[in-house]
């Protein structure tokens, strides 16, 4: 156990560096005048002007060499200075904070939904493969996952803000604004997941020890939950962490539409306003968690299977 | 499975309670628009303190853009127009308490024109105090614009406590609203000052939401989340025309869209060059179907900016065989594939443009059409709005199709001065030597006179209008959807103020 988290945080504190170093070599090499683009991004499309570019380069010492700014930058990193941002003068740290918290928070939320409406419906399908809700999931999964989340979310808007007035349609001041975003991202992970359930599920109910407990008398409800559910649960888990990459680009989008202050939309903002600081920190924090999370999912696996803990 | 549905079950409850507090009117006034609360500081988000009402400048001014007296009760100025004197309203406190003095504005004042701004290019030579409830400004040369420079947003007066050097670390204003919290970028809240000095506001409670995407701030409109939706899309617009849900305001405002032209291109230097491309451009049929309302320019200011609007001026039209026979007379062929040639080179050129606003790329796509019917390929570059000043610099522009508000400060001279002065500007000529325009600017800037000021605007106005060193295209109307709960609600058109201090809710 000890030996896998050590390789977990080598492998963090590399996703570090590489994240660091990638971020740093792609925003020198983006197009267009740098000290023109902050000013852009400080003062809008309006106020942008030679004079105001001027200032910025002033202010920022934007000409200094690369390498000599990549060394400040990996300096600052190792003593936890992330910096202050190009564009709003805050410290990084404080921003990407507040962010990250609005960003998990809708993640979590998604997970959690999504778990609610995947996995049971690929079950109830698995047991009956070939049925009408086998075949009805396919068709709906399909078309979920095909159409863009853009489209789903003003579909949802459309559907639970403006026809029943049950949610409010954007905005973050309370729980029920968190519903329609976590909801459209869901959808999305469900689709994968219940296919995934469904395929588990069938063969499991395929083998010879579930057929066993049936014949020695086990109702439905019973062989699955002492023969099914702990193997069907492992597929579905590691699955998850390959969805976390979706769930990364999905609060991209879903942010934007529904005015949600997370670290996606902020990272993108942060890209056309060439926030180097930023832009790195946002990098950084997405790149740390995508390795947190999944040495989560492979510590879940360990609990939920005794093969692993055998090997 | 029993914690399934005991989550399941608190999902609905937590659903069921969270929704009426959504829907009921919960007495504060939400306003959505598009713009990001980028920091604290006068000189980003300054605007946007601004138009909620929580910072107040000098000079305010009324919807035909005169200037009307706002923390400045009254003003003076000396007979040869250099130094000026504000007198303060007596009475007038920051929301910390203290007093809207002399010294405190001169603070602010020095801070924001030492910062990118109009005020950095006003020819200021001091700001003194003059006791404690005026202000004496100083100017090295007459400017009778100053009044309109110091009702921008970026000039706004801030409490001393709120700066720390020159950086804003909390907005401490004097508006008829406080600012309870803020979450850059995207929200914050105001309540009512109850100790405000001029009339005090009915409404009690507001929100500010920044949406980037129209359609989510069409939808909140109809969905009743929002009270105050501001700046809708085309298509949003003619859906919620026909809905009974919200109040639709429209206004003409002072912001046209604009093809600025690089004179120094061999292609573009004659003006029967600029006019043939002025005549190619279908402006009715591409304000109709881009725009969907009547914005078709005639002249560069649009009738809603009052004084610069030359009813008179012969209007810029459509005509393509007039512009083919004129770029004939300049020497120009068809080739082979249809595009004009002259001594073996083609009339092709790069036109850079920015999708902060939406309608601009596409309106660029129907430019390109209408422009290959006379002959002249357009390729078409939409990018990051900083490369039209970038390349104005480098000289690299060929055409830049932008959308330029001329009333960032309440009087267009401000952005006259910048956009069409001597060397030109980021913004508006490019390589454009009239030293004539020259000289009616500069005494624009001196005139006292009223007669005499409308007669060097007209003389501005036909130069450009003849010169073309930009070729007006379109003009905008602002929309904003509004609460049929609300009253008294209107749109500003210098873009100042969402006018909370004058709505009150419907009984």
């Amino acid at each position: 156990m000890t030996r896998v988290i050590l390789g977990r945080l080598v492998q963090a504190s590399l996703v570090a560096l590489m994240v660091g170093l990638l971020t740093f070599v792609m925003t020198r090499s983006l197009p267009g005048d740098m000290a023109y683009r902050i000013a852009a991004g400080r003062y809008g499309y309006d106020i942008v002007d030679s004079a105001a570019a001027a200032k910025v380069a002033a202010e920022l010492n934007i000409d200094q060499p690369a390498l000599v700014a990549l060394g400040h930058w990996m300096f600052d990193l190792v003593r936890f200075d992330f910096g202050t941002s190009l564009i709003s003068g805050l410290p990084v740290i404080e921003e990407i904070a507040s962010q990250l918290g609005h960003t998990l928070k809708l993640a979590f939320a998604a997970i959690v939904l999504s778990l609610l409406i995947g996995p049971p419906l690929g079950i109830l399908a698995g047991l009956r493969p070939g049925g009408v809700l086998d075949r009805g999931l396919v068709v709906l999964s399909t078309s979920v996952r095909a159409l863009p989340q853009f489209v789903v979310g003003l579909g949802l808007i459309i559907i639970f803000s403006l026809t029943f007035k049950l949610v409010p349609a954007a905005g973050h001041d309370h729980g029920a604004h968190l519903f329609l975003p976590a909801l459209t991202l869901a959808l999305g992970l469900a689709a994968v997941s219940n296919r995934v359930a469904r395929d588990a599920m069938r063969s499991v109910s395929e083998t010879s020890f579930y057929a066993f407990g049936r014949t020695k008398g086990l109702g439905e409800w019973q062989v699955f939950r002492r023969h099914g559910l702990r193997n069907v649960a492992v597929p579905i888990i590691t699955y998850l962490g390959v969805q976390f990459v979706y769930l990364i680009e999905g609060v991209v989008v879903v942010e934007t539409l529904f005015a949600w202050p997370g670290i996606g939309h902020a990272l993108v903002h942060a890209i056309f306003g060439r926030d180097v600081p930023m832009i790195q920190g946002a990098a950084l924090i997405m790149g740390l968690m995508f390795v947190a999370l999944n040495a989560l999912v492979d510590a879940l696996s360990h609990v939920i299977d005794p093969r692993e803990r055998r090997s | 499975m029993i914690r399934t549905r005991s989550i399941l079950a608190a999902l609905a409850v937590a659903t069921c309670l969270a929704s009426p507090a959504f829907s009921a009117n919960d007495g504060v006034v939400d306003i959505v628009a598009p713009f990001e609360i980028k920091g604290l500081d006068p000189s980003t988000s300054g605007d946007i303190f601004l138009r909620m009402g929580i910072v107040e400048t000098l000079v305010e001014a009324d919807a035909e853009g005169r200037p009307m007296p706002a923390l400045a009760r009254s003003w003076t100025v000396s007979d040869d127009g250099k130094v000026w004197s504000f007198t303060l309203q007596p009475g007038a406190k920051f929301h910390d308490g203290s007093p809207v003095d002399a010294k405190a504005v001169i603070n602010a004042l020095e801070i924001a024109r030492h910062k990118p701004g109009l005020l950095a290019k006003t020819p200021i030579q001091s700001i003194e105090a003059d006791g404690n409830d005026r202000v004496r400004i100083t100017l090295t040369s007459s400017f009778v614009p100053l009044l309109a420079f110091l009702a921008e947003s970026r000039a706004q007066i801030l409490a001393l406590a709120a700066y720390s050097g020159s950086d804003v670390n909390t907005i401490i204003g004097s508006g008829p609203f406080k600012l309870t919290n803020i979450a850059p970028p995207q929200s914050l809240a105001v309540e009512r000052n109850v100790d405000y000095w001029g009339q005090k506001p009915q409404i009690e409670k507001a929100s500010y939401l920044s949406v980037s995407r129209a359609e989510t701030r069409a939808l909140m409109a109809e969905s009743g989340d929002a009270d105050y939706v501001f700046n809708l899309d085309p298509a949003s617009r003619t859906r919620l025309a026909k809905s009974n849900k919200v109040n639709l305001l429209s206004v003409s405002i002072p912001r046209s869209v604009l093809l600025k032209v690089n004179m120094g291109r061999d292609a573009l230097k004659e003006p029967k060059a600029r006019e043939a491309l002025s005549l190619a451009i279908d402006r009715e049929g591409l304000a109709v179907a881009i725009l969907r309302y009547p914005a078709a320019a005639t002249q560069l200011f649009p009738p809603s900016l009052g004084i610069w609007h030359d009813k008179d001026l012969a209007p810029l039209v459509y005509d393509p065989e007039k512009a083919k026979l004129l770029l004939a007379q300049l020497g120009w062929t068809p080739g082979a594939d249809g595009i004009l040639q002259k001594d073996g080179k083609p009339f092709a050129l790069t036109l850079t443009t920015y999708p902060d606003r939406p309608e601009l790329p596409l309106i660029a796509a129907v430019l390109q059409d209408q422009m290959a019917e006379i002959g002249v390929s357009l390729t078409i570059n939409s990018t990051n709005s900083s490369e039209i000043p970038a390349k104005h610099q480098d000289g690299s522009l060929d055409l830049g199709l932008m959308a330029r508000n001329f009333a960032l400060v309440p009087d267009p001279i401000g952005t006259m001065l910048t956009d069409y002065g001597p060397q030109g500007g980021d913004w508006g000529a490019m390589n454009w030597k009239n030293t004539s325009f020259d000289a009616v600017l500069t005494k624009l800037t001196q005139t006292v006179d009223a007669g005499e000021a409308e007669q060097l605007r007209r003389e501005a106005v036909t130069t450009i209008q003849n010169d073309l060193p930009v070729i007006p295209i379109a003009w905008y109307q602002q929309t904003v959807a509004v609460s049929l709960k609300l009253e008294g609600a209107g749109v500003d058109p210098y873009e100042r103020s969402f006018g909370l201090d004058k709505m009150r809710w419907a009984q």
